[in-house]
């Protein structure tokens, strides 16, 4: 989805304002919604690409005018009604009106564990890595309108191959409910000049993660 | 609850509706049985206490001090990190990149924001932020510039855009003047920003 949050390259947000002695979060709310976003996970109402899509569908206006906790309030929202998880009418009330959707497991105190350790993306091969370290590739000029984790300002580029990191989940799969597709995902290097032209600082290398769909042969 | 104005966001009343509205989903969700409200303190406590920087400082500080480990470090960083046994288990994909005198690795999630929680804790707001995520991989000496730290003019710049499920942590090098220095007090040098390529580590003067 070419949205706002593919944001790499853009001008005019200004300066990096760092925070002296920054607090873990800022309100009480922040915690709790940081909480129930990853007890919904673990409790399997939806995937980490299935939330990340969640965050970027939001309306370019609301993503920018929103902190990040605040567009994950809005997610969770809109993804539990979405999912049939609880209505909207409940949400406007403050109290269940109805039994719940059966769900995988509840999030209890013993489930805490599952949240604070991630979960492996890593799944075995279907096939062979088509790529080898060293090789020149580039990565396709693609514009799907659902979630990927190609970043715009690499597409049309070319780099090269630097690790191969194993073979993982497919986001631009499961955000869809495609399932988990394993894919072969790669660290490919490009040159700063190659991404932003010859201007650019010629002592910038620039590395994305790209799965195997998102690269050709150069 | 104005859910469905959220285009009539005015700046100020976010704490208020976001108060209300994290209110009503955790009452409903923990209504219809889906969540413990206890497991949400749990792991609010778990972020607020127990899984921070300190955890990356150990193991940079380990590194620095211990050439084997280092090595197992930049080979596999998570299998490296289970070794140390009594810090949070991290997840399968962990990377730690290694400065060098001319090469400095800065890291960003430019699609969202991606960060080695485990390691470092919650991500800082300026980390989430769009002027980073906009200009970490145009224009990292500008940010950097931002943070106060000037590289010399020679040195590469590695940016580590973090779009997939690997997780980057930066090994800074190490100060000069530490000599013998045991890890715990190489730990009190390490900073969350120099373990993101945003800062460099103190230097001893600073820790006295």
């Amino acid at each position: 989805m070419d949205g706002i949050h593919d944001m790499g390259g853009m001008h005019g947000f200004g300066k990096v304002e760092p925070e002296p002695n920054e607090p873990v979060f800022h309100a009480d709310w922040e915690g709790r919604c940081l909480a129930l976003n990853r007890a919904m996970g673990a409790i399997g109402a939806w995937t980490i690409d299935e939330g990340r899509a969640g965050i970027e569908e939001l309306p370019p206006d609301v993503y920018l005018a929103r902190s990040y906790y605040g567009k994950w309030a809005l997610r969770l929202w809109n993804m539990v009604i979405e999912r049939g998880l609880a209505g909207a009418d409940e949400l406007a009330a403050g109290h269940a009106l109805r039994p719940a959707k059966p769900t995988r497991r509840k999030f209890g105190i013993a489930e805490v564990p599952l949240t604070l350790n991630r979960g492996s993306f890593g799944r075995p091969a279907p096939a062979p890595a088509r790529f080898k370290v060293g090789e020149r590739v580039r990565a396709k000029n693609i514009h799907p309108a659902t979630h990927t984790r190609l970043p715009r300002y690499a597409r049309g580029h070319t780099g090269a191959i630097e690790a191969i990191r194993g073979c993982h989940v497919f986001p631009d799969s499961t955000a869809i409910g495609g399932g988990e597709n394993p894919q072969w995902l790669y660290t490919v290097r490009f040159d700063g000049r190659e991404l932003w032209g010859d201007a650019a600082d010629p002592s910038l290398s620039v590395s994305i993660e790209a799965f195997e769909p998102y690269l050709e042969p150069a | 609850m104005r859910h469905d104005h959220d285009d009539e966001h005015e700046n100020g009343s976010e704490l208020s509706e976001m108060q209300l509205r994290i209110r009503a989903l955790e009452t409903v969700l923990a209504e219809k049985g889906y969540i413990d409200p206890a497991a949400i303190d749990a792991m609010i406590e778990a972020y607020e206490t127990k899984i921070g920087p300190h955890i990356g400082a150990r193991v940079v500080a380990k590194a620095w001090a211990d050439p084997a480990f280092k090595q197992a470090l930049i080979e596999d960083a998570t299998a490296a990190v289970r070794t140390l046994g009594v810090i949070n288990r991290v997840g399968d994909h962990l990377i730690a990149v290694e400065n060098k005198p001319k090469l400095h690795n800065m890291i960003v999630c430019t699609l969202c924001s991606c960060y080695p929680w485990e390691v470092l804790g919650l991500p800082p707001v300026w980390y989430k932020s769009a002027p980073y995520r906009s200009r970490a991989v145009n224009d990292p000496r500008g940010v950097l510039a931002d943070f106060g730290v000037a590289l010399a003019p020679d040195a590469q710049i590695r940016v580590w855009d973090s779009t997939a499920e690997t997780r980057f942590i930066v090994l800074p090098l190490r100060p000069a003047s530490t000599e013998g220095w045991s890890e715990d007090k190489l730990a009190t040098l390490v900073t969350r920003d120099c373990m993101i390529g945003t800062g460099l580590p103190k230097s001893p003067a600073e820790v006295g």
